[in-house]
């Protein structure tokens, strides 16, 4: 009997670790395109995510209105012209570390990871990868990653007019600083 | 055993499909007030001639320029008008996320004017819901043209006038946009007695995109004072033109009745008919610096 109770609080242990859950309300997501003509930066400091540090799933979810740039028209064009964000509001990813055995969430540290999954932006879902870190700290987790996104990959048009100001590729930069959610 | 197995696995893979789902849920639940508000109503903070609910957000000044050329009907020895031309120029700036003041110069009398816009009320949707945008905007203008006769007591406060507007605007629709301007214009001194000091208007402007960068806009005011006994014929004035935006620019250009490009003058004091064909041809252009990083 006792070593029944042994086991079952072992389990629990076990699977309320598992069920480890990091969350974060104000993480950065930003962009950034270069061209001799002009540089176009944008900053969100309003991201949601979620990872699911057993399962190494992850989510984020960004509000399009929430990206600010130095040049309010240049903020305006984005919404207006580009994002179209009163129809496309919200972009999201939803994707899985694929390498999670090399993370050692009990030790901590920064680990190379790989993340694939989906990203919807301006109502097109494309599948990408990324290359990033995720550091275990003691408060929680951190998350970092760089990649590239091609704008007409999702039916963003940038017209012959503007095209030499606006780079063909999108620097994608990820700052996430998770803490532990509440087992519910 | 191994049915066992299978009946596990069988469990683990809608799990493991639906896991991402489950984490945006999460996401979801505790979301923050999700307040939308409308932005670009219009493309910029004037209709034509008058203005619209948009202001320049704080940091940013808006240098325009605007032209009213002379009448189209005035032929081709004026080149249809393009060899007269009323010039407005000013500088305008956002101060305040819900205020903005500018000041100018016009060669219509002479007068140069101030202007405060503030901004009361935004449209809005999601978890605050706010059918329309509310500014207000005041101004003050002053004459500076010589006396008509300076043989008679001239006062400086005779230069004077002034403007209250409160601009109602709903964007319905990413391509259709509506105001609704009613107008007070008070001059402190008028040519005649016959001459109303105080001008009462309602003024109605919307903008239908025919592109992303290219709308159509038509503006109109219905002045309330009775027109027949005045000094002068005064008309309504009636503007139609459209926006193209470039990049840094935007371009109005535009067919209207009056001259005058601040309240003061096109509300009360335009002459022009458009069934007589005094059609003016003009322009504003607006280019805007980046004086303050926006956050």
């Amino acid at each position: 009997m006792k070593r029944l109770a042994l086991i079952s609080i072992l389990l629990t242990l076990a699977l309320s670790i598992n069920a480890q859950k990091y969350m974060t309300k104000n993480g950065y997501i930003g962009f950034y395109s270069h061209t001799p003509m002009e540089d176009i930066k944008a900053d969100n400091n309003q991201v949601a995510g979620v990872i699911d540090a057993s399962t190494g799933d992850l989510v984020f979810q960004a509000l399009i209105k929430s990206f600010h740039f130095d040049r309010a028209l240049m903020e305006e064009h984005f919404n207006e012209n580009y994002m179209e964000s009163d129809t496309y509001p919200k972009s999201s990813f939803k994707g899985k570390i694929t390498n999670l055995s090399s993370v050692n969430l009990s030790k901590n540290g920064s680990y190379d990871v790989t993340v694939e999954g989906e990203l919807t932006l301006h109502n097109v879902t494309n599948k990408i990868s990324a290359k990033g870190t995720l550091e275990v700290a003691s408060g929680g987790l951190n998350a970092n990653a760089k990649f590239n996104i091609v704008p007409e990959d999702y039916k963003i048009n940038i017209p012959g007019l503007v095209r030499e100001k606006i780079g063909k590729n999108m620097e994608v930069t990820v700052t996430m600083k998770y803490t532990p959610v509440g087992n519910k | 055993m191994r049915r066992l197995a299978i009946a596990f696995f069988a469990f683990l893979i809608p799990a493991a499909l639906f896991a991402q789902d489950d984490l945006m849920n999460l996401l979801n639940s505790d979301a923050a007030p999700d307040i939308n508000y409308t932005t670009a109503t219009f493309k910029s903070t004037r209709i034509l001639n008058g203005h619209s609910i948009e202001r320049m957000v704080p940091g940013q000044l808006d240098f325009r320029i605007s032209h009213r050329f002379g009448t189209l009907n005035s032929g081709s020895y004026n080149l249809w008008g393009l060899d007269q031309s009323n010039i407005h120029f000013s500088l305008e700036y956002g101060i305040m996320k819900w205020l903005m003041v500018g000041v100018g110069r016009g060669s219509y009398e002479k007068t140069f004017d101030g202007f405060a816009k503030f901004s009361v009320l935004r449209q809005s949707k999601g978890d605050r819901v706010m059918p329309v945008s509310v500014s207000v905007m005041t101004s003050a203008a002053l004459m500076s043209q010589k006396w008509t006769d300076p043989t008679r007591a001239n006062y400086f406060s005779s230069r004077m006038s002034y403007v209250a507007q409160v601009l109602v605007a709903r964007k319905f629709s990413q391509a259709f946009s509506f105001q609704l301007t009613p107008t007070y214009v008070h001059r402190n001194l008028v040519t005649t007695a016959l001459d109303p000091n105080d001008i009462f208007a309602m003024g109605a402007g919307g903008r239908l995109k025919l592109s992303k960068r290219i709308s159509l806009n038509a503006e109109y005011y219905y002045v309330a004072n009775p027109k027949t006994y005045m000094s002068t014929q005064i008309y309504n004035p009636l503007s139609v033109g459209i926006d193209i935006e470039t990049g840094g620019h935007v371009f109005q250009l535009m067919l209207t009745n009056s001259v005058a490009m601040i309240e003061k003058g096109f509300v009360g004091e335009t002459t022009g008919s458009w069934r007589k064909g005094d059609i003016h041809f003009g322009f504003n252009i607006s280019r805007v610096f980046t004086l303050k990083k926006h956050k």
